[in-house]
């Protein structure tokens, strides 16, 4: 087993605007739930129940699948102390482990640094979306950041592909590093060489795969199938992220009409992404985290619900322990903090447990500082 | 006009602004290098943005309720203002006294924060510290407003010494001691912000700047070797003495203007590359009582500004809105602008969102491979549309030089019209080959336009491009 064990991916997939922890794992069972949500709230007969407290959205049918298998933990009530409610405030907290001060680097910036500290590989941690998100940020660390797989490259602008092809033939050797050009300039060549490399190698990925999975049109779909044909290209990549499109999960109003297509896209996108690797007999090296910024309000405001504290993450995957993990934070007025869920698990003690237990790192330099273990691997 | 002028002019117009076609270039060239820094530094005698046309066609502007939308109204001024060092210097200050959308109370603040530097960012610095160290996005960014007299929070004391003004060390020597920064905090305890308080869901209103006497610690305090009773203007007007401050602010503008120098943190133990130039920049600084025309009018008017060609990576920024300039975009507020903006998110620099409270590191630091593509796709993306004015403008001057084009005066037209860029001989060679590839080039042949275009492509793609 170990001769032909592979080398263990993180697959990350962020819920941006923050996600309603209340109406995403429903604690159907405690009658406090439907005395503060007087319209934003999902009745019981609608729950998928994990047991006779707590119960999945009823959207997240695919998910609950995954759950019910064994291959879902969920961590309860993950937060941090002094919690933010803005957005890039608390999601830079997400991204950097810092959250008393600005941070310099993104966590998945310094696994990337430990996994290849020479950036050998261009591809070690690949972006799906345009821009990299700050967690994926650490100097002198490169990372992918593909908008579309299907046509990722290099001056992908000139239309006609004879004409690319001499302009890239032209590229190449314009950054090719020649001696005594001075440091700055060998830099920018062995960057554009890496740039062109890595967009070549990328987008031979979708012509190697194959799959009966079908997946939906949304964009998160789109990105955790495109995870799925990197990782089968075995390029070498350790780090995969994408985010759902800007802030979706910010249900200020609308909520139940919104929340209701934004679980049905991303529980089944989950899920295709679970059954593709599995297709391919590639889900054993695989861990899914999905994370948010934040949860919301316990009280709603009427259609939707506003910024609040304590949130779930999910872990996913086959080398997963499923099960329940934390506690539901309480619902009775003494114990909310202003309004909001009381975290009881810090998010860094989910890192330290991924990057522990699943990435064989020390974890301990990349969270700042030593958090408690869970027993989710 | 010699090809001489044009091309100092158009190193000027990178460097004091965002750059600039070349008609633009001829023009101000007429009216010589030194009128047009003498313009540049009188943004009063140019017209303000037409504000009134701007908010018709963008309503959310007026409210600046978020992220995107600022971005986006300060991209449309970059790229249209008549007063294009007003919008640059605005810019270079952003990215030294920073704030950061991640721990702003409301949005707008910051957008306050970018006018005051357009207002007065190139007057006095005295004046231009002084009026940070109450402004509302600021006080609350660095925490200020959580600092008390008996327990005061350290955090805007001390970027104040050392990102704001003296910084770390000059020369291999420390600036400040740990009880300098104590001292400035506790001078600075009462100074607040009053509530910004929601009006929901319309944003907020205004937060306010505050001094709270109650709140303030009134016993003496030693500052940087004075002791007195000090209040906050007493440790601006000790700060702004400092040979430190000097050669903080001359450094920042070289580095901002001239030529990429090491990133800030270093500067404590690295000398500056031109210390002549950094000396002409000191003895302005105090010679004009803290004047930052002053030093900018020194600094666009020498030698070595004028010989400091493409020796500066541009910024995300500066790519972006030169680009859009270059090809004649958005002069008017269409849609579609907001999505153009965010390329300057993709290219690593999120505008009124820095990553840390030392902003954004500069020079080589600006690419990897991931922003590399980003920018050369989205520069080559522009240059390439033949439907922009812009572009077109390019292939009909160039279609003007004679029936037949040779690959050499292909190459070298589109080098003058990308703004009198120049190539290493390899990387010339390289593309004089590729066009000679394609055959005779015919100026009213069909492939013209394409044939240039991909010309333009080619070479924005290149190392030499991505400086400035």
């Amino acid at each position: 087993m170990t001769s032909t064990k592979k080398d263990p991916v993180l697959v990350v997939l962020q819920l941006a605007g923050g996600n309603d922890a209340l109406n995403t794992v429903v604690p159907y069972g405690n009658p406090k739930y439907f005395d503060h949500r007087n319209n934003v709230v999902v009745s019981e007969d609608q729950v998928l129940p994990i047991n006779d407290q707590i119960g999945f959205n009823p959207n997240m049918e695919p998910m609950k699948k995954l759950y019910d298998e064994g291959h879902m933990a969920i961590v309860q009530g993950v937060g941090y102390p002094t919690g933010s409610r803005s957005h890039f405030r608390s999601m830079d907290i997400w991204h950097t482990c810092e959250p008393t001060k600005i941070g310099e680097e993104g966590w998945l910036g310094r696994v990337v640094r430990d996994l290849d500290p020479k950036s050998e590989n261009v591809l070690t941690a690949v972006n799906f979306g345009r821009g990299l998100p700050r967690a994926l940020v650490a100097p002198g660390v490169p990372a992918a950041s593909v908008g579309d797989l299907e046509t990722y490259g290099v001056l992908t602008g000139i239309d006609d592909a004879d004409q690319r092809l001499k302009a890239l033939d032209v590229f190449s050797k314009v950054y090719t590093p020649m001696i005594g050009q001075g440091a700055v300039n060998d830099y920018l060549a062995h960057t554009g060489l890496d740039a062109l490399k890595g967009a070549d190698i990328l987008s031979s990925a979708p012509g190697m795969y194959s799959s009966t999975v079908e997946y939906g049109s949304d964009t998160v779909s789109q990105y955790m199938r495109n995870i799925v044909q990197t990782h089968l290209a075995g390029f070498g990549t350790r780090v995969l992220y994408t985010t759902a499109p800007f802030n979706s999960f910010d249900t200020h109003a609308g909520q139940l009409a919104a929340h209701t297509r934004l679980w049905s896209e991303t529980s089944r996108a989950v899920g295709d992404f679970y059954d593709d690797l599995q297709e391919h007999n590639a889900g054993q090296d695989v861990l899914l985290l999905v994370f948010t910024e934040f949860g919301r309000r316990v009280k709603d405001n009427g259609s939707g619900t506003d910024h609040g504290a304590g949130g779930h993450c999910f872990i996913i995957g086959e080398q997963v322990k499923g099960g329940l993990y934390g506690e539901y934070p309480s619902l009775d007025a003494d114990k909310l903090d202003d309004g909001d869920l009381q975290f009881n698990t810090d998010f860094r003690s989910v890192y330290s447990t991924i990057l522990d237990k699943w990435m064989g790192l020390d974890a301990k330099p990349i969270v700042g500082g030593e958090f408690e273990q869970l027993s989710f691997v | 006009m010699s090809e001489q002028d044009i091309s100092s002019i158009a190193h000027l117009m990178r460097r004091a602004g965002f750059g600039a076609p070349l008609e633009e270039l001829e023009a101000r060239a007429a009216k010589g290098y030194d009128a047009t820094v003498d313009e540049l530094l009188d943004p009063e005698s140019q017209p303000p943005m037409e504000r009134d046309i701007m908010m018709r066609y963008k309503t959310d502007w007026l409210s600046q309720a978020g992220l995107e939308g600022q971005q986006e109204e300060w991209t449309f001024r970059m790229i249209n203002s008549k007063r294009p060092l007003q919008e640059k210097i605005a810019l270079f200050w952003h990215c030294v006294l920073v704030t950061g959308h991640a721990k702003c109370e409301y949005p707008k603040q910051q957008s306050m924060e970018l006018d005051m530097f357009r207002t007065t960012g190139m007057n006095s610095f005295h004046d231009l510290l002084k009026g940070l160290a109450k402004d509302p996005a600021m006080v609350f960014y660095l925490d200020n407003c959580m600092s008390h007299a008996g327990a005061i929070n350290e955090n805007w004391g001390r970027e104040l010494l050392e990102l704001f003004s003296l910084g770390v060390g000059m020369d291999g020597e420390f600036n400040y001691s740990e009880d300098d920064v104590k001292a400035a905090a506790r001078a600075f305890t009462g100074w607040t912000v009053t509530n910004s308080i929601p009006r929901y869901p319309y944003g907020k209103y205004d937060a306010k700047f505050m001094y709270d006497p109650r709140d303030h610690d009134n016993d003496e305090k030693t500052f940087l070797g004075e002791t007195g009773n000090f209040n906050g203007e007493d440790i601006v007007d000790i700060i702004v003495r400092q040979p430190a401050t000097a050669r903080f602010v001359a450094r920042h503008l070289y580095n901002f203007f001239v030529a990429d120098d090491v990133q800030v943190p270093a500067w404590k133990d690295t000398p500056p590359q031109d210390i002549e130039a950094i000396k002409q920049l000191e003895e302005e600084y105090f010679r004009s009582n803290y004047n930052i025309t002053a030093m900018l009018r020194v600094l666009f008017k020498s030698d070595w500004f004028k010989n400091a060609t493409f020796s500066k990576v541009k910024s995300p920024a500066e790519t972006v809105i030169g680009t859009l300039k270059l090809v004649g975009d958005y002069k008017f507020p269409r849609p579609g602008l907001d999505m153009m903006t965010m390329n300057i998110r993709f290219m690593g620099q999120d505008l009124l969102n820095p990553p840390t409270v030392e902003g954004w590191h500069t020079g080589r630091e600006w690419i990897d491979s991931g922003t590399l593509v980003e920018r050369i796709n989205f520069t080559a993306d522009q240059v390439g549309n033949t439907n922009h004015t812009g572009v077109k403008d390019i292939i009909n001057r160039l279609s003007k030089v004679g029936p037949l084009l040779t690959a050499e005066q292909l190459v070298d037209g589109c080098l003058e019209n990308l703004g009198a860029y120049r190539l290493a001989d390899e990387t010339r060679n390289q593309l004089v080959a590729l066009a000679n590839d394609e055959g005779e080039l015919r100026s009213d042949g069909d492939d013209f336009p394409t044939r240039v275009a991909t010309m333009l492509q080619s070479i924005v793609a290149t190392t030499e491009y991505l400086f400035a």
